[in-house]
């Protein structure tokens, strides 16, 4: 079971949680399972290919999965993703 | 009776090694260490090159910080040559120095013989009272404060990020802030925004900024520009700053932003707020990764919270504005390690601080290229945002 961290801008579409748990071995499996739960989420996390929208960033604890197997990426159960999209606001 | 004072220097000079001036200058260069012993206000009106300042009345406390070895050589100077013949005489037969030289005529000789006289730069006695704090701590001392004295910071926004920032650069001594903004004070803003105040509501918010940081500390000059940063005056405003700190509330001017401080490889300390969540990081372009790295495509609208009015929690921006306040210091002091090639999140109601990597992507659009190569016209290249974000309400 590994910790989904939901960024402010994702939370609607997952009841307002702020963190989740799902099953999976890998950083593809945990996000689909994601989707799975919650289906709001599956146009906000991937491209119309299957692959990550590039304007979300995802971390396997503090490293971008892009830097090491993608959505191929193996997860172990204490692990961390962080999904970060781009977010501006400087309250003005 | 007791000789005079002139008969006491007379035989004081005759027991130790006077040296002129011609062969002090070889010695600089061969090792050894020159002491000037004057007071404070004569060592600012100039000094010989690569000496030490160690005024007569500490010559017994500070002589082992500038010449710890005894057996060092040592040569001391100070206006005409009599304060650094008493001065030797101390260090030889209290302090046991072996090798001590006193240079004859001092620097009024040496200055006669036209060598060369290094003007150190100094702070007034105001400024030396205003930042005593900050000349206690040995990573910002004298030179740091110069160096932030000699600052030039870019702030966009005097908004919730921009407030905090301001104020800390200037209570800080960042010799110049400018601030971009092109709204005026509402009372919306006073929740957060604590660098305007009540009786400023309706005010150009450039110019309640002004104010504040002027009562606040004279030595900043302010550079106002009432204006909305974009492609038509960003070319004009950036270059001259040396970092710009970044509280933009909206994606097409982040990216104009990004683009056109790589061009100019100007530093950006960036942050981004909402509800109770925070972003920081320190895009230094070629040093690290620029903001189109981490983000080389921005979110559709409805990712795009900017796109609307959202709540924060108003001490928020406090937070990330003085995360920010603190990387610029960091920036301009050359000290610690800055949020370079990481990103900071914070998460006020956990109060939880988390931490990720952020690379630089080789074959980024804008920075895997020289900045010559960026051309004006690239700056900012945006999907059609306004009309995006029209389209999401």
């Amino acid at each position: 079971m590994a910790t989904i961290r939901i960024p402010p801008v994702l939370r609607a579409a997952v009841g307002g949680e702020k963190e989740l748990s799902a099953e999976g071995d890998s950083v593809g499996e945990i996000l689909r399972s994601v989707v799975d739960s919650h289906p709001e989420t599956q146009s906000q996390l991937f491209s119309g290919d299957g692959g990550l929208n590039r304007y979300v960033n995802v971390y396997l604890n503090d490293e971008d999965v892009r830097v090491l197997d993608g959505l191929e990426t193996a997860v172990g159960s204490g692990d961390t993703l962080v999904i970060l999209p781009a977010m501006a606001g400087g309250a003005a | 009776m007791s000789p005079s004072g002139a008969e006491v220097l007379r035989q004081i000079k005759s027991r130790i090694e006077e040296v002129d001036p011609s062969v002090v200058r070889e010695q600089v260069s061969n090792g050894a260490v020159v002491i000037d012993v004057r007071e404070a206000e004569e060592w600012s009106t100039g000094h010989i090159p690569g000496a030490t300042h160690v005024p007569k009345s500490y010559l017994e406390s500070r002589i082992e910080g500038a010449a710890p070895d005894r057996d060092q050589h040592v040569i001391l100077y100070c206006q005409s040559g009599n304060r650094s013949a008493w001065a030797a005489r101390t260090l030889i037969e209290d302090l046991g120095y072996e090798n001590v030289e006193s240079m004859t005529g001092g620097i009024t000789l040496w200055k006669d013989r036209g060598y060369e006289v290094e003007q150190p730069r100094t702070l007034t006695a105001e400024q030396r009272d205003r930042y005593s704090r900050h000349l206690l701590l040995p990573e910002v001392g004298i030179e740091g404060q110069q160096k932030l004295l000699d600052a030039k910071v870019l702030l966009l926004g005097a908004g919730g990020l921009g407030s905090p920032t301001a104020l800390y650069l200037a209570a800080a001594g960042v010799g110049t802030l400018g601030i971009v903004d092109d709204d005026t004070v509402d009372l919306s803003n006073l929740q957060r925004q604590v660098i305007h105040s009540s009786e400023r509501v309706g005010m150009p918010k450039v110019d309640s900024a002004e104010e504040t940081i002027k009562a606040l500390n004279p030595d900043v000059e302010v550079r106002k520009y009432q204006v909305r940063l974009g492609p038509e005056n960003i070319m004009d405003i950036l270059p001259g700053y040396d970092i710009v700190v970044d509280g933009l509330d909206n994606f097409p001017t982040r990216y104009l932003l990004n683009d056109a401080s790589v061009r100019l490889q100007i530093p950006v300390v960036s942050a981004a707020i909402l509800g109770f969540e925070g972003q920081l990081s320190v895009f230094k372009p070629y040093d690290g990764p620029c903001y189109r790295c981490l983000f080389p495509v921005p979110p559709p609208a409805e990712l795009a919270p900017s796109c609307g009015a959202n709540g924060v929690l108003g001490v928020l921006p406090g937070t990330m504005g003085l995360l920010q306040a603190t990387e610029v210091i960091k920036l301009i002091l050359g000290e610690g390690e800055p949020l370079i090639g990481r990103l900071l999140m914070y998460d006020a109601l956990a109060a939880r601080v988390t931490e990720v990597k952020v690379r630089r992507d080789p074959d980024c659009a804008i920075c895997s290229r020289h900045p010559e190569e960026i051309a004006d016209e690239e700056l900012g290249v945006f999907p059609d945002y306004e009309a995006f974000c029209a389209g999401a309400h």
